[in-house]
C-alpha cells in the first residue's frame, strides 16, 4: 500500500534485498559525508565499524521486542533488565577464576559458549518469572511490572551484597557499582580459533597495513565484530519470520488481536504468551551480551531505562508487527537517531575545533544577552548532543505516535501462516470432496 | 432404562429414584428427573447438561440454580428477557467465568471451571455476542487458526528445518480444508480480506465458521442473529439446519421469539437466572408463566 | 453466622485469593519479628521509630504527588510516565525562584535561575531554609504550582489532546516520549549534578523510650503543606460541582458526555489540580531531602506508580494511603534486608500487589 511496499516489490530478493538496499544507503551517506570533510581511511572505517555495530544491535532488540508487542501484544518496558541479566550472568560464567585472573573478582571459567548460553538461559528465566504471574494482567500494568524489573535488576547488581560470593566453590561476583572486568578470552580470538581461522585472521589484519599503516588491528576488529553481528541479526530475522510465519505465530497474533477469542478457540494462550515471552526475553539476553562482551567491563548504571526507550523508539520507526519493519527500523534509529548526532558533532568537531565550550547552561546563554553572542550557547549545544539527541529522540517518538503510530514506513502485511495465504493457491489444491463436514483429521 | 438406574444408584450412592425426585422438589413427569449424573446413555443422549449453576456478581445474582440439558443433534433455543442470565449461563458453561456452585457436564465428563481453551478442545466451541473477529488478520489468517492439532503450534517444530516440512504440509491440508468451509458459507470471496474490514453478516459467517473449522461436537452460538439482515438471518439458518443434519447439536441465544419457535424443538426459558420451563415451542407458547413474565403484552 | 460460616468463608477467601493470604502471612512474620526485635532489644525502639518518621515523610510526598497521577490515570485513562518529569520540573522551577529570592545581591542572578548549576552557587551558604528564608521558600511553592500546572497543560494541550481518543497504550508511549524530552530539556539547561539546595534545618528531638527521634523543621513544612493540601483536595472533590463532574468522568466518561458535564474543561481541571499538587509535591520532596538533581522525579515515579495502584487507581485516597504505605516499605525494608534493595522492595510490593490485588486496595471508590 505505503510507498515502501512498492519499493520493495521493485527491490530484487523482497523484504530481505530491501533491508540490504537500505543499509548500502545508509553507508553510502555515512561515507560521503566522511570523504567529504577529509576522514582519513582509518577514521572512516572507524565509523563505519561503529555504525554498524549499532545498527546490528539496535535491529536485533527490535526483532526481539517485535515477537513481545508486535506478534503477542505484551507491553515490555524492561527489555535492558533481560540484556543486564544476559551479559552478567554471562561474565559469570566465564570469567576466570579469580585465582588465575587478575586481582579482579572471578568467575566460574568455562568457555565463552557456555556463558552465552547460560546468560540467554538467565534471560529467559528472569522472563518466565515476570510473564508466570503478570501476563493476565492488562498492558499498562505489564508495562509497570517489567520497568519496575528491569530497575530491580539494576539496583541488584548495584548493591554491595552481591558484589562477591560463593559459587560452586569458587569466589564469584558482579562487582557493585564498580561492575565486572570482562577479562576472558577476547571473544573474536575464541570465535576464529573454534574454526581454526586464527592465523589466517591474524594474516588479513597484517594485510590491511597497506591501507593502514599503523596498528589495523582494533580497526579490522571493529567492522568484523560488526559484520559477526549482522550475521547475527540475518539468524534472529530468519529464526523470527520462521516463527511468524508459522501456526505458532498465528496463535500469538490472535491473542494480540483478542486473547478470549484464541482462547474460545481451544488455545492455551498462556502458554503461548509465556513461550513467546521467554524466547524473547532470551534474545534480548543475547543482544545484553553481544552488545557489550567486547567492550572491556560492565556496569549497572549502562543498564537505565533509556536503553529501553531507544528499542521502542527503533521498533515504533519500522512498524511493530513486522519483522522486516523492525530490522528496518533498528537500522534507521541507528544510523539517524542514535549515533547520527553523534557524527555531527565528531564533524563539528573536526570543522570548527571547539576547546573552550562553555561548561554549564549559565555562561553559554550569557553572551548571547550581553552581547548578542551566540557561539558559546551553539558550543554548548553540540558539546551536550547526547542529552539532546534524548530530547529529539522523545519529539520523535510524539510525533510518531501522533502521525504515524503504525509506523514510519507503513503498515506491513505478513502473513501468519507457513504457506502464502492466497485464494488461488486454496482453489488449485482443494480437491472433489468439498461441503462435507470439513473434514476431520487432527 | 435400566442402565441408567444403575448408574444413578451408583453415583448418587443408596438413594433410589423417588428420593431424587423428591429432593429436587419435582414429579416424576419432568425432565429434571434425569438430570445430574448421568450414564453413559444420558450422556450420549444428552451431551451438555447443566445442574444448579449459580453466579453472583457483587451481590446480584446473575444466575441462580439453572438447570438444563441439550439433547444431542438438536437445535435448542435459550431465551428470556433482557438480564435473565443468559449471557452469563453461556460464560459459565464455556470456562469464561468461574461458578459459585453447580456442575457442567459434557459428553459425560464435568467441565465445571475447567479453562475456557480445555472446554473447546472438548468439542463445546462458542461463539461471541458481538462477532469478534481478528481485526487485523485476513479471513484466511483467521480460519487457519480454528483447527486443533496443529503441529505448527509447537514452536521448536515450526522453525527447526526438517520438521518444518511436516508443519508445511499440514498447513497445506489445513488450507484445502478451510477453503471447503469457505465455500460452504459463501464467503470464498473474501477470503484474501482483513476481517476488520468485514461487513457486520460476514463477520458472524466467519465466526460460525471458524467455530466451525475447531471440528466440534456442540456450537453455542450467542446471538448469532444481532444485527444480521433477513436475507443473511436466511442464509445462516440454511446453514444451521444443514449442520445439524449432519450431526452437530446447537445451542443458540436468541433474541427473536419468531426465530426460535420456528427452528428450535426444544426450548429453555431463562427468567432471573432460573430456568422457568423447558419444552417444545408449542408447549412454550401455551405457556402462561413464560408468557407474563417474558412475552408480557407482545403475544 | 456461625463460626463454620466464617470458615467456609474464610476457605473460599483462601482458595479464590492465595496470594492475599500469602501476603498478610508474610507481613504478619515481619510484624511478629519487628515487635519481637523491639521487646527483645534487637531493635531499639527510636531507631524503628526514626524510621518510621522517615518513611511517613517519604510517604507524604508520594502521596501527594499521586493524587495526581492517579486522577489523569482514572479520568484520562492512560499511565502518565511523564509524571515524574513534572515533579522535577516542579522542582527545578521552585527552587529557581526559591534561590533567586533568597540569593539576589548576594550572587549572579543566572546561576541563581539556574539553581546554582556547574557549582557556582550553593544553597548552604545562601541560609536557605523555611526558618533561615521562609518567604522565598513560600514564593518556591507557589512558582512551584504554577510552573508545573502551566507545563501540564501545555504538554497536554501538545502531547496528548491530539490524540485523546486512542487507546491507553498509545498515550502511555507518547507520555515516554515527552518523559524523556522533558528530562533531557532540563539536564541541558540544569546540568547533570546533584545539588544541594538547603541549610540544615532546625530540629529537636522526640524522645521514644530507649533514645530520640529527630524531627526538623522541613519535616513540619512537608507535614503542614501535603496535610493542608491534600484536605483541599478532599473539600473540592466533595463540595464542588467540579468535584462531582471529576467523580462522575471517573467513573465513565460516555456517561459523563452524554449528560452534559463539559469533559474537556473537566480535563483542564485535572491538570491544573494533579499539576499544581505534583509541582509542590516536587518541591517539597527537594526542601525535605535536601538535594535536587534531574532524575529525582523519575526515580519517584516508580514509587508512586507502586502507591496508586496499591490505593487503587482513581482514589484519591488510595493514593495518599498508598503513599503512605509505599514511604513505609522503603524505609522500614532496611530492618530486614540491606539498604541497597529498599528501592527494589517497595518496587517488589508494587509488583506482589498489582499480582494479589490489581484492583488496589481502595478500588470501587473512584475519585472520592
Amino acid at each position: 500500500m505505503s510507498v515502501r511496499e512498492d519499493l520493495a516489490d521493485r527491490v530484487p530478493g523482497g523484504d530481505a534485498g530491501f533491508i540490504v538496499a537500505v543499509l548500502l544507503g545508509v553507508y553510502a551517506a555515512y561515507v560521503l559525508a566522511g570523504v567529504a570533510l577529509g576522514y582519513s581511511i582509518r577514521g572512516q572505517l572507524n565509523s563505519v565499524a561503529v555504525l554498524t555495530f549499532y545498527i546490528g544491535v539496535f535491529a536485533m532488540l527490535a526483532l526481539a521486542l517485535n515477537l513481545h508487542w508486535g506478534y503477542t501484544g505484551l507491553f515490555n518496558i524492561g527489555i535492558v533488565g533481560f540484556m543486564a541479566v544476559g551479559i552478567y550472568v554471562m561474565a559469570l560464567v566465564s570469567k576466570p577464576p579469580a585465582g588465575t585472573g587478575a586481582a579482579q573478582i572471578g568467575g566460574l571459567g568455562l568457555p565463552l559458549v557456555v556463558g552465552i548460553v547460560a546468560g540467554m538461559a538467565a534471560a529467559a528465566l528472569l522472563g518466565a518469572l515476570v510473564a508466570l504471574p503478570a501476563l493476565r494482567l492488562r498492558a499498562d500494568y505489564l508495562a509497570i511490572v517489567t520497568i519496575a524489573m528491569s530497575e530491580i535488576v539494576r539496583f541488584t547488581f548495584l548493591s554491595g551484597t552481591l558484589e562477591e560470593f560463593q559459587l560452586f566453590g569458587q569466589q564469584v561476583g558482579f562487582g557493585g557499582g564498580s561492575g565486572v572486568i570482562l577479562n576472558f578470552t577476547d571473544p573474536m580470538e575464541a570465535f576464529f580459533r573454534f574454526f581454526g581461522l586464527w592465523d589466517s585472521y591474524l594474516g588479513i589484519v597484517t594485510a590491511f597495513e597497506v591501507i593502514i599503516p599503523n596498528n589495523p588491528k582494533p580497526v579490522v576488529d571493529g567492522l568484523v565484530y560488526g559484520v559477526v553481528l549482522l550475521g547475527f541479526v540475518a539468524v534472529l530475522y530468519w529464526l523470527l519470520k520462521r516463527t511468524g510465519e508459522s501456526p505458532f505465530g498465528r496463535v500469538l497474533k490472535a491473542i494480540r488481536e483478542d486473547e478470549d477469542v484464541a482462547n474460545s478457540l481451544g488455545k492455551d494462550t498462556n502458554r503461548f504468551k509465556i513461550k513467546a515471552f521467554m524466547l524473547g526475553c532470551a534474545l534480548m539476553g543475547l543482544v545484553g551480551i553481544l552488545w557489550l562482551m567486547t567492550s572491556g567491563s560492565v556496569t549497572p548504571n549502562f543498564f537505565r531505562p533509556r536503553v529501553t526507550f531507544f528499542v521502542w523508539i527503533a521498533l515504533i520507526i519500522g512498524g511493530s508487527g513486522s519483522n522486516t519493519g523492525s530490522v528496518l527500523g533498528g537500522a534507521v534509529f541507528a544510523a539517524l537517531l542514535f549515533q547520527g548526532p553523534r557524527y555531527v558533532k565528531n564533524l563539528v568537531d573536526t570543522v570548527i575545533p571547539n576547546a573552550d565550550a562553555p561548561s554549564s547552561f549559565g555562561p553559554a546563554v550569557a553572551p548571547l544577552f550581553s552581547n548578542f553572542d551566540p557561539s558559546p550557547l551553539f558550543f554548548y549545544t553540540i558539546d551536550s548532543i547526547r542529552q539532546l539527541q534524548l530530547v529529539f529522540m522523545g519529539l520523535v517518538l510524539i510525533w510518531l505516535m501522533h502521525n504515524r503510530p503504525e509506523g514510519m514506513l507503513g503498515h506491513r502485511k505478513e502473513t501468519a501462516a507457513g504457506i502464502p495465504l492466497t485464494s488461488s493457491r486454496a482453489k488449485g489444491t482443494a480437491h472433489a470432496d468439498g461441503g462435507e463436514r470439513g473434514g476431520t483429521d487432527e | 432404562m435400566s442402565d441408567t438406574d444403575a448408574t444413578n444408584a451408583e453415583t448418587v450412592g443408596s438413594i433410589p429414584d423417588d428420593a431424587v425426585a423428591t429432593s429436587s422438589g419435582s414429579d416424576g413427569s419432568s425432565s429434571r428427573l434425569d438430570l445430574g449424573s448421568g450414564g453413559p446413555d444420558v450422556a450420549e443422549q444428552y451431551p451438555l447438561q447443566v445442574e444448579g449453576l449459580r453466579k453472583t456478581f457483587g451481590g446480584i445474582t446473575a444466575v441462580d440454580d439453572a438447570s438444563f440439558r441439550v439433547e444431542q443433534g438438536s437445535l435448542t433455543g435459550l431465551i428470556g428477557p433482557n438480564g435473565a442470565g443468559k449471557s452469563t449461563t453461556f460464560n459459565l458453561i464455556t470456562g469464561m467465568l468461574q461458578p459459585d456452585s453447580g456442575t457442567v457436564t459434557f459428553d459425560g465428563e464435568d467441565i465445571t471451571g475447567r479453562k475456557p481453551h480445555a472446554i473447546a478442545n472438548k468439542g463445546l466451541v462458542r461463539t461471541f455476542q458481538i462477532a469478534r473477529e481478528l481485526q487485523d488478520m485476513t479471513v484466511l489468517e483467521n480460519l487457519m487458526l480454528a483447527p486443533k492439532g496443529q503441529q505448527g503450534e509447537t514452536l521448536w517444530r515450526s522453525v527447526t528445518p526438517g520438521f518444518r516440512d511436516d508443519v508445511i504440509e499440514q498447513e497445506e491440508e489445513l488450507l484445502e480444508r478451510v477453503w471447503n468451509v469457505l465455500e460452504f458459507f459463501d464467503i470464498d470471496h473474501i477470503a484474501e480480506e482483513y476481517a476488520g474490514n468485514l461487513s457486520g453478516g460476514q463477520r458472524k459467517l466467519l465466526e460460525m465458521a471458524r467455530a466451525l473449522l475447531t471440528d466440534p461436537d456442540m456450537l453455542l452460538l450467542d446471538e448469532p442473529f444481532a444485527g444480521v439482515n433477513p436475507s443473511l438471518e436466511k442464509r445462516l439458518l440454511e446453514h444451521i439446519h444443514e449442520l445439524r443434519e449432519q450431526g452437530y447439536t446447537f445451542l443458540l441465544v436468541e433474541h427473536d421469539m419468531d426465530l426460535i419457535m420456528e427452528n428450535c424443538e426444544r426450548v429453555i426459558v431463562l427468567h432471573q437466572g432460573r430456568v422457568l420451563t423447558e419444552g417444545s415451542p408449542e408447549e412454550i407458547q401455551a405457556n402462561e408463566e413464560v408468557i407474563e413474565a417474558y412475552l408480557g403484552g407482545n403475544v | 453466622m456461625g463460626i463454620a460460616e466464617t470458615y467456609t468463608r474464610g476457605r473460599q477467601f483462601a482458595i479464590a485469593r492465595p496470594g492475599s493470604v500469602l501476603l498478610t502471612l508474610v507481613g504478619a512474620v515481619l510484624l511478629f519479628d519487628l515487635l519481637s526485635g523491639l521487646a527483645t532489644g534487637q531493635h531499639s525502639f527510636s531507631n524503628v521509630g526514626s524510621l518510621v518518621w522517615d518513611g511517613l515523610m517519604r510517604g507524604l510526598v508520594v502521596g501527594l504527588a499521586g493524587i495526581g497521577l492517579s486522577m489523569t490515570y482514572s479520568i484520562l485513562n492512560f499511565a502518565n510516565f511523564a509524571h515524574g518529569d513534572y515533579i522535577t520540573a516542579g522542582a527545578f522551577s521552585g527552587w529557581a525562584a526559591t534561590y533567586l529570592i533568597a540569593g539576589i545581591g548576594r550572587a549572579d542572578v543566572g546561576a541563581l535561575l539556574l539553581v546554582g548549576a556547574g557549582g557556582s552557587v550553593f544553597g548552604g551558604t545562601l541560609g536557605i531554609g523555611v526558618t533561615g528564608t521562609p518567604i522565598a521558600v513560600l514564593a518556591g511553592i507557589l512558582t512551584a504550582g504554577i510552573v508545573t500546572i502551566g507545563l501540564a497543560l501545555f504538554i497536554d494541550r501538545t502531547a496528548f489532546r491530539p490524540i485523546r481518543d486512542a487507546d491507553g497504550i498509545t498515550l502511555l508511549i507518547t507520555s515516554i516520549g515527552v518523559a524523556f524530552a522533558l528530562r533531557y530539556l532540563m539536564q541541558f539547561v540544569f546540568d547533570s549534578s546533584v545539588r544541594g539546595t538547603t541549610s540544615q534545618p532546625p530540629a529537636f528531638p522526640l524522645y521514644l523510650v530507649d533514645g530520640a527521634v529527630r524531627v526538623n523543621a522541613h519535616d513540619i513544612a512537608l507535614v503542614v503543606v501535603a496535610g493542608s493540601l491534600m484536605l483541599a483536595v478532599h473539600l473540592l472533590l466533595q463540595l464542588t460541582k467540579l468535584g462531582k463532574a471529576m467523580r462522575a468522568m471517573a467513573d465513565n466518561e460516555d456517561l459523563a458526555q452524554i449528560t452534559g458535564i463539559p469533559t474537556e474543561r473537566v480535563v483542564r481541571a485535572v491538570w491544573v489540580i494533579g499539576g499544581g499538587l505534583t509541582g509542590v509535591a516536587g518541591y517539597m520532596f527537594i526542601l525535605w531531602k535536601g538535594t535536587l538533581g534531574f532524575n529525582d522525579g523519575w526515580l519517584l515515579l516508580l514509587l508512586i506508580f507502586a502507591a496508586v495502584i496499591l490505593g487503587g487507581i482513581g482514589s484519591i485516597y488510595g493514593a495518599i494511603v498508598g503513599g503512605l504505605a509505599i514511604g513505609l516499605t522503603a524505609s522500614l525494608s532496611v530492618i530486614w534486608i540491606p539498604s541497597a534493595f529498599t528501592r527494589a522492595a517497595a518496587f517488589a510490593v508494587m509488583i506482589v500487589i498489582l499480582l494479589v490485588k490489581p484492583e488496589g486496595i481502595f478500588s470501587g471508590r473512584t475519585t472520592a
